[in-house]
């Protein structure tokens, strides 16, 4: 008998001929384009351009890839570029806004603004006199406070949640997943009434820590509980056999082995909350001058200076907001990077690959995520094996 | 080792070691002291809310129910008049807007980088790694930096749009402007910009949820012949509704709290409006910011009431969100 012959259809492979045909898909969607816009009528404009070449050549593509080959073969390429596109639409502008803040701003760095504060400037001093030094000492001490107060509750908290339990375990885990989406806008105006308005503190660089802390210690708890989530059982079942007492397990055992997703989580709620200016903008309130005495007198803050320059009228005032988030920005990329060396550190595995996503989720506030999600079987989760899996049978899985 | 024990020892070299079930003094003040940092942190933030709610008593009262149907803001004099209505609305109408733009982008994108982009580009560059963390990163990025840019850069870009939507769609009411025209400040602007600043979010939320779909079943499909696409409808998806959902309604949940990147673009109005492309706007969030420090005491205390107005609307929000991912997971 004759085999049956069949050409296997694969989407997937991209041929140079394939890339030929995007192209000329590409080019010749310009030129009539270009066509319509320029000769036939009288449009104009940027974006109608981009709009209209974008939808011919999605329907183009589509069109050519049928003719040639299939209509699998079409839908499929006709779905790849149109994810390519979102994702060019997705990053467009986050490469504008990060290129924004590094064109504007670059040329502004210098030696000077590191030790310069607004002493004395005014609309007529020279542009360059201004610096953000005053802004620098302020977000440091605001931030290392917030730390200084979140973190450890943070850490605790989790350890309760995770290690400890108790009849309150779960309604702490439900507050603190409610809470992780809480506003910074309205955690500014709490304290604004408690702190300034009811005790009569005045504004202080401490007012706008204690605010930080509220709005860092949800999400450094569900990052922390993540990271703890993740240490096998049998470490500390190993430790408890050894007799050692329970916080010697969690001390010597538990936390060493969770260290650098503990530090990545810690990072980034620092990272995120160093950008808040919401509530910077009625606890700390914003200084011209240096102010490094956190607990009395307003103080400045890079991103409420940022605020507050951009504006005002003259272009050396926004240039000093410009510089400001400049440094903003870089302070929060080297949080970043710092966090996700560590987040490669010591725990390995696909298990922890994993976990690092989940940690910056957690990090980043993400209050909904499935704790069971994950594909079970492939011998990493061990937290899931131990669950018990009454529902498995109901799993529908079409 | 066994056998050493059985036969070399007596038994009275064996001593019992005691075993008792009380903890030592050590463990308790670890207990103790764990347990109240997580009762602490309960108290604190139950605090919050009742902090909230007492301290809008007093707009409430004088208010009543008014509060959610006023539209101006005035909390001096004899006569005091102030509600939410037009803040609510402009706070829900950003968020909108934020969820039509932002959502679209992020979910595309992160099947992108979840289903198309290749490990290793030309062999060398980890454009994967690269993407995933550069929208982790994004989503770090202070509102401030991405305020900066809606005014100074998507603003102006933005006034054409605006403009042909009110020539072309003005017959729609939500694209009609009034005698004088203004194409900035809007809420179309506001809207987008949040959007835009959400996008990160959504984006790296959805494309874990996606990374979860369990391989078999997707190399199930792939060896009966299904195409990226069909994996993609009929896999990909099925498996991660529940937490594309809470991706979103996080995202709106940042989209409907925030503050700074709102307060730069828009201008206050009072009026209530649905017109998104004419300047003035309002939202609850941009109105804390703008009015904290004047109105005396019944203006805070009413800016307090919008803010527990908003703090409910979000704490529903991420309730109802991770009661729809459960119940996602329980259904598979």
């Amino acid at each position: 008998m004759e085999p049956i012959k069949i050409k296997p259809l694969r989407p997937r492979e991209f041929k140079p001929s394939d890339v030929v045909v995007l192209a000329l898909t590409a080019l010749s969607t310009y030129s009539i384009t270009w066509i319509v816009f320029h000769q036939l009528t009288l449009f104009s404009g940027a974006l109608g351009f981009v709009v209209i070449w974008t939808l011919l050549f999605l329907g183009l593509y589509w069109l050519v890839n049928r003719q040639l080959f299939t209509r699998q073969v079409a839908i499929d390429r006709f779905v790849a570029a149109l994810m390519t596109l979102g994702a060019l639409l997705m990053f467009l502008p986050l490469v504008m806004v990060t290129s924004f803040v590094l064109i504007r701003g670059w040329n502004l760095l210098s030696a000077h603004v590191f030790v310069a504060t607004q002493k004395g400037v005014s609309s007529l001093s020279d542009p360059g006199q201004a610096g953000v030094a005053h802004a620098i000492v302020g977000t440091l001490e605001q931030v290392g406070l917030a730390a200084l107060i979140g973190v450890p509750a943070a850490v605790l908290t989790a350890i309760f949640i995770n290690e400890i339990g108790g009849p309150f375990t779960k309604t702490v885990r439900v507050v603190v997943t409610a809470m992780s989406g809480t506003p910074a806008i309205v955690a500014g105006i709490f304290i604004y009434a408690v702190w300034i308005q009811a005790f009569h503190q005045g504004y202080s660089g401490f007012a706008g820590a204690l605010a930080l802390a509220v709005l860092l210690l949800p999400t450094v708890t569900r990052g922390t509980e993540e990271v703890l989530k993740i240490v096998h059982q049998d470490l500390r079942e190993a430790s408890i056999a050894l007799a050692a007492p329970e916080w010697r397990t969690v001390w010597s055992v538990v936390l060493p082995t969770a260290r650098s997703g503990l530090v990545t989580s810690i990072l980034l709620g620092i990272a995120v909350s160093i950008g808040e200016t919401a509530p910077l903008l009625m606890t700390v309130f914003g200084n011209k001058l240096m102010n490094s005495n956190p607990f009395s007198g307003p103080q400045a803050a890079l991103p409420l200076l940022a605020y507050q320059q951009i504006k005002l009228p003259l272009q050396s005032e926004i240039d000093l907001g410009y510089t400001a988030a400049l440094v903003l920005f870089l302070l929060v990329f080297t949080l970043f990077v710092l966090a996700r060396i560590f987040a490669g550190g010591r725990l390995k595995g696909p298990s922890f690959a994993r976990m690092r996503s989940r940690i910056v989720a957690a990090g980043l506030g993400a209050t909904a995520m499935p704790d069971d999600l994950e594909a079970n079987g492939d011998g990493t989760d061990f937290q899931n094996q131990q669950r018990p899996t009454g529902q498995e049978g109901e799993l529908g899985r079409s | 080792m066994e056998t050493v024990l059985d036969g070399g020892l007596k038994e009275s070299a064996v001593s019992p070691i005691s075993v008792s079930t009380q903890r030592s003094r050590p463990d308790r003040l670890f207990r103790g002291v764990s347990r109240t940092a997580g009762l602490t942190t309960l108290v604190i933030l139950f605090l919050i809310g009742l902090f909230l709610a007492l301290q809008s008593r007093l707009a409430f009262q004088t208010m009543g129910w008014a509060f959610f149907t006023n539209t101006g803001w005035v909390t001096t004099g004899a006569h005091p008049k102030f509600g939410v209505l037009s803040a609510l609305l402009g706070t829900i109408i950003i968020a909108a807007i934020a969820m039509l733009v932002a959502v679209p982008v992020a979910i595309a994108s992160a099947l992108f980088i979840n289903e198309f982009a290749p490990r290793k580009l030309f062999g060398f560059f980890p454009l994967k790694n690269f993407l995933v963390a550069s929208v982790d990163l994004m989503a770090a990025v202070p509102s401030i930096i991405f305020g900066m840019w809606g005014f100074f850069v998507l603003q102006p870009a933005m006034k054409g749009l605006a403009r042909w939507l009110s020539d072309y769609l003005g017959f729609i009411p939500i694209f009609k402007t009034g005698e004088t025209p203004v194409f900035t400040s809007s809420f179309l602007i506001a809207g987008t910009l949040v959007g835009i600043m959400v996008m990160p979010i959504v984006t790296s939320l959805s494309r874990e949820v996606f990374s979860l779909t369990p391989i078999a079943e997707r190399e199930g499909a792939m060896s009966l012949g299904a195409s990226r696409a069909r994996v993609i409808r009929d896999v990909v998806f099925p498996f991660s509704k529940g937490g594309m959902l809470g991706a979103i309604m996080l995202g709106l949940g940042r989209a409907l709290g925030e503050a700074i990147a709102v307060t730069i673009i828009i201008s206050l109005v009072f009026q209530p409006t649905v017109q998104l492309t004419q300047a003035g706007g309002n939202s609850i969030a941009a109105l804390i910011a703008y009015r904290f420090g004047s109105g005396g005491p019944l203006g805070l205390s009413g800016l307090l009431a919008a803010g527990l107005v908003l703090f409910a609307l979000t704490l529903v929000i991420n309730l109802v969100a991770a009661r729809i991912v459960n119940r996602a997971r329980m259904a598979g």
